[in-house]
């Protein structure tokens, strides 16, 4: 069972008080009935599935119950930072090489 | 006394108890701290079992947990029996009953030893490759009869009667494994004062110091340092110590999962005692002490009953007191198995002969062997093992070739060396590396926050596994929570040193040879079949395992997996690392599903959710309903009545005068705020911004891709206050869809929601007379229908207490739905009760409602709809507000498929036969004489006796349905095919007069 971060609880608790919510950074257009088919598709359906680095979105269900975003690694399941929803995705991931 | 193979001056059981036990029905006599395994040995019974696939017979190959072939039934009672079970690890109590597996009619007389016989039929890959064609056979045929052919053991038929716990653990270090590592890391951490759990799976401590009688640590004997050490520990408050106590599972972020057995080994457990304990551990440090699991030799016939792991027979030696044989050969490639047959032939046992594959080995083991008078053979191997039932005799032969010698034995120790027990190591997702020196697998790059140490880290020797133990132990201490040691670390007087062995088959069961080596014995696996894997084009050692279901048994490969990937490697020409170790994976020893389980089960399995007014509807008789976690009233029987009956009534009683449901499980959630309305605009397809306060209106909720993902009636409180209601199943997932679009894409919107599902009992009265019942109990509300017209709400107060009361319907008569705090709900419910009864009024469940709703075409969320229908689709159109510019699914509803021309919708059916009922769920077609697979443009998804309507009537999901008025289509069904009309969905009341009837 993982622990995780809660940026708005501040604490590490146990993966059961959370819920996935997929993939984060996926804005909602402010203009979406005017979108093509295309970026339709882009925005709702395609999603990546990379081997190594994610960012997605938990929810603390169980606690405070806010989304919030995550880095993570699939490969080894690490949590490498969690941050509130609505910061931009972080440009440098700590203990993270590139 | 407790067997003839007990030797008075060995072991340590001597002042125990005698405990009597049965095997095959046959009594014997045990001592308490023995296993049944060394107890049956005491006896002179090595055999024990039947192999899986051959059905040849097996004896005790281990003394421990990685034991393939002593798997055994241990039976208490009719409910309890459990199948499986090692007899090298379970305890021996007065009046264990033991029975073998696998065998009919009897263990020493086994019909299916043809299998044997036949084994050239069940080679490797057997079950890909005999059993390919025709599938449907499978089903019926082959898994049926492979299933009790091949079994290992016998499920229990009735539910287990015993009782497990389970905790959660907290601790700085975490120490796995009791041997010398292990006790001396933990001593090292607990002196500095941190939290420590050290556990172990045996009963008792000491690891391999059970049979290492050549180790002196702090002036005394090895186990008896153990013990101290171990009492120490316990004393102490930052310790806890937990023997019986295995590691199954280790996981991210130093989770670690242990079961410790509590009652297994006990003659009468208590009933207060659970079985089993699953600890659940976080630590901060792990310590990994595991040890090292001895090899077997890999020649012919070498699972003969009698043959066994060198180190195993020194234990029962040194520990038990118990002599494997009378006359002992010895078949070995390491120094280890020199130090048995020096205890054996100590304790008066006769070694007849040592093999050593080895051309010139030297050592102390070695002389002082020859210095008893044992006869030593270098350069040699054993080419076959003789006897059946019990070994009778070895072959030798010298490794290059040559003459042949057999040697009459009873037993045969075979030691090929040690392999690190990496297990819990690689689960942590470390990576192991090959040592090419040793020819090991040991630990390599870390993923956690671990450390092995000892026999498990490769470490040889007693006195650099001490050192190298408790320097990790301190080490954690300090990573964990940076405190000093304070302690003394043990000082080895005395240890024993083993050099290394051999992976593979030995010479004899080469490539050349057609022989039963076996690798794997607890999945019949063959040097040879091995083999003939790779020759069959396997090359990855993951394909090699899975082809031959080599180390794919219970026990994991413990014993078997380095010897058959040495093969696989030399048959492929190419390194061991390259063709690379399978992964290992939890459990590392089996686990009941009682203690993961634990109190899970039940009543306890998911909380069960009951409405204010369940007891109401218990005391009437009502019949109950699972839905989601609700139980809900089905439908009241009154005497006599069966379900058709009891739904007929209470759907004609609504109609005719009233009727109360229990509507309290209906979602609800409070949008609360000044921008409330925008939030619904955007959640909802409909326009709220205009609802007037003390109005209702229906709601369709959408998902982005533009289906309908729930509904319900909304009623506007005030202007910054809606009160909206869900399906019973939808609440969770609504709740959680709107917090997602408020926190994450409107945030700007000042907004805020609360779930009000368990806050307001709701009682739906609905009938002609349902205004009647209502209004002599409601105070400050205008019942009039001109001051509450069909679909608007009010506040006031009903009995004296709060009500928000809506003029609502799902039936399509006038009805109303009566909200009260939920701790009123069910004295509400029972004064308009007694007002209904003046009226003729019914009490009705999910049932009638189903029926009633369906009669008026409205439609149920989850089952006239599921999860690809849209609003258009589902004939909602209406629903959804035309000017809108934005709202959750108004792009995915514009998505070509979803406005092509032939989508399926929502259409009434009638049966031809007014009397015939469809099922739901059921085809429709145009043509029921077309061939087979016929073109299905359609199914049933509601479908009842209407009583009211006088026949049967349906909705179904159908391809352009509502261009197909009037036509003929067919359901067809196993017994015959159901000529259907399509109709328009209302049923009952087409003009919709009775709202205000
Ligand atoms: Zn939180």
């Amino acid at each position: 069972m993982l622990l995780i971060r809660c940026p708005y609880c501040e604490e590490e608790r146990p993966e059961l008080e959370f819920r996935n919510a997929g993939e984060a950074h996926i804005a909602r257009s402010a203009n979406i009935s005017g979108e093509s088919d295309d970026d339709f598709e882009k925005f709702f359906f395609i999603r990546s599935n990379p081997k190594g680095i994610i960012y997605e979105r938990w929810r603390h269900m169980h606690g405070c119950a806010r989304f919030f975003n995550a880095v993570r690694d699939t490969v080894t399941d690490k949590f490498i930072m969690t941050y509130k929803a609505g910061e931009p995705k972080p440009s440098k991931l700590p203990g993270v090489a590139k | 006394m407790s067997g003839a193979f007990r030797i008075p001056s060995a072991g340590r059981l001597k002042q125990a108890k005698t405990a009597r036990f049965s095997f095959d029905g046959q009594s014997y006599a045990g001592i308490e701290g023995d296993t049944l395994a060394s107890a049956l040995l005491a006896n002179g019974v090595h055999l024990v079992g039947r192999s899986f696939k051959y059905h040849r017979p097996r004896g005790i190959l281990s003394a421990g947990a990685e034991e393939p072939n002593a798997l055994v039934e241990i039976k208490r009672d009719a409910a309890r029996k459990t199948p499986n079970v090692r007899a090298t690890v379970q305890e021996l109590y007065d009046g264990l009953a033991a029975q073998s597996q696998n065998r009919w009619p009897s263990l020493s007389f086994d019909v299916g030893a043809v299998n044997d016989l036949a084994s050239p039929l069940f080679s490797a890959g057997f079950y890909y490759k005999t059993f390919m064609w025709p599938k449907a056979a499978w089903k019926s045929l082959y898994e049926p009869k492979i299933r009790a052919a091949a079994g290992l053991g016998v499920s229990p038929d009735q539910p287990d009667p015993d009782h497990y716990s389970s905790r959660y653990a907290h601790c700085d270090v975490l120490v796995l494994g009791g041997g010398a590592a292990g006790i001396a890391a933990a001593l090292a951490a607990a002196e500095t004062g941190v939290r420590v759990i050290l556990a172990d799976e045996q009963a008792e401590f000491g690891g391999s110091l059970r049979f290492e009688t050549g180790a002196r640590i702090d002036g005394q004997d090895g186990f008896a340092w153990a013990q101290a050490a171990i009492a120490r520990l316990q004393g102490m408050d930052n310790v806890r110590v937990l023997s019986r106590t295995t590691a199954f599972g280790y996981y991210a972020q130093n989770f670690v999962g242990l079961v410790e057995r509590i009652s297994d080994h006990l003659s009468a457990p208590g009933h207060d005692l659970p079985r089993e304990r699953l600890w659940q551990v976080r630590a901060k440090r792990v310590v990994l002490a595991s040890g090292a699991i001895e090899r077997h030799m890999v020649f012919a016939d070498n699972d003969r009953p009698g043959i066994m792991l060198a180190g195993a027979a020194r234990t029962y030696l040194n520990h038990y007191g118990v002599a494997v044989g009378k006359n002992v050969g010895v078949y070995t490639a390491n120094d280890s198995a020199y130090a048995a047959a020096i205890d054996l032939k100590k304790a008066g046992v006769n070694v007849a002969a040592i093999v050593d594959l080895r051309d010139h080995p030297t050592g102390p083991v070695i002389d002082e062997a020859r210095a008893l008078g044992i006869e030593v053979n270098f350069g040699r191997a054993v080419i076959r093992a003789g006897g059946k039932l019990r070994v009778s005799s070895m072959t030798v032969q010298p490794k290059n070739g040559g003459g042949e010698r057999t040697i009459p034995v009873d037993a045969i120790l075979m030691s090929a060396g040690w392999t690190p027990s990496v297990h819990l190591f690689s689960q942590s997702r470390g990576k192991v590396a090959f040592n090419d020196e040793t020819k090991r697998f040991v630990p390599g790059t870390y993923a956690q926050d671990c450390a092995s140490v000892g026999a498990c880290n490769g470490t040889d020797g007693l006195s650099a596994t001490i050192d190298e133990a408790y320097a990790a132990g301190e080490k954690a201490a300090k990573d964990a929570d940076a405190k000093t040691a304070k302690g003394n670390k043990p000082k080895v007087d005395a240890s024993e040193s083993w050099s290394r062995g051999m992976l593979g088959a030995a010479p004899g069961a080469g490539p050349d040879t057609t022989v039963k080596a076996f690798v794997d014995f607890q999945n019949d696996v063959t040097a040879k079949d091995i083999r003939q894997a790779v020759h069959e084009g396997m090359r990855s050692i993951e394909h090699v395992k899975r082809f031959t279901t080599n180390g794919m048994a219970t026990d994991q490969g413990k014993t078997s997996n380095m010897h058959g990937l040495a093969i696989a490697a030399e048959t492929l020409g190419k390194p061991i690392p390259e063709v690379g170790l399978t992964t290992f994976r939890a459990p590392y020893t089996p686990v009941t599903f009682g203690a993961i389980v634990s109190h899970a089960r039940g009543p306890l399995f998911d909380p069960t959710r009951k409405t204010a007014i369940h007891r109401w509807a218990e005391a009437q008789g009502a019949v109950f309903e699972d839905v989601g976690q609700w139980k809900r009233a089905w439908y009241f029987p009154k005497a006599g009545d069966d379900m058709h009956a009891a739904v007929d009534r209470e759907c004609v009683a609504v109609r005719k005068t009233a009727g109360l449901f229990d509507a309290s499980t209906l979602g609800k959630i409070e949008v609360v705020g000044p921008d409330a309305a925008k939030f619904m605009e955007l959640l909802y397809t409909n326009p709220w911004e205009k609802l007037e306060p003390g109005r209702c209106r229906y709601g369709i909720m959408l998902r982005e891709d533009g289906f309908i993902y729930d509904d319900g009636v909304v009623g506007r409180l005030a202007p910054d206050r809606f009160h909206v209601t869900t399906t019973t199943g939808g609440a969770p997932r609504v709740m959680n869809h709107m917090e997602d679009y408020l926190q994450t894409e409107f945030p700007h919107l000042n907004v805020w929601l609360t779930s009000i599902t368990e806050q307001w009992a709701v009682i739906a009265v609905q009938g002609p007379k349902s205004r009647d019942i209502i209004a002599p109990l409601v105070e400050g509300i205008d019942m009039s229908d001109e001051a509450l017209p069909h679909m608007s709400v009010r506040e006031g107060k009903i009995c004296g207490v709060p009500t928000r009361l809506f003029r609502m319907s799902f039936t399509g008569e006038r009805g109303f739905e009566v909200n009260v705090p939920a701790d009123y709900g069910q004295a509400v419910w029972e004064a308009l009760w007694a007002e209904g009864q003046k009226h003729g009024a019914a009490a009705y469940g999910t049932e009638a409602m189903h029926v009633l709703r369906a009669e008026k075409g409205y439609i149920i969320v989850g089952q006239d709809t599921d999860g690809t229908v849209t609003p258009n689709d589902a004939g909602l159109d209406w629903a959804v507000g035309k000017k809108k510019a934005d709202f959750v699914g108004i792009r995915g509803m514009a998505r070509p498929d979803l406005v092509a021309k032939g989508r399926k919708q929502l259409v009434g059916l009638k049966t031809k036969d007014p009397k015939v009922v469809l099922e739901e769920g059921a085809q429709i077609v145009e043509d029921p004489k077309q061939a087979i697979p016929m073109k299905m443009i359609g199914h049933v998804t509601s479908s009842y006796w209407s009583e009211n309507c006088g026949r049967s009537i349906a909705l179904a999901l159908v391809a352009g349905g509502r261009d197909r008025m009037g036509d003929t289509l067919y359901v067809p069904m196993p017994n015959g095919v159901i000529e259907v009309e399509v109709s328009g969905m209302v049923f009952f009341d087409e003009t919709g007069g009775r709202l205000n009837g």
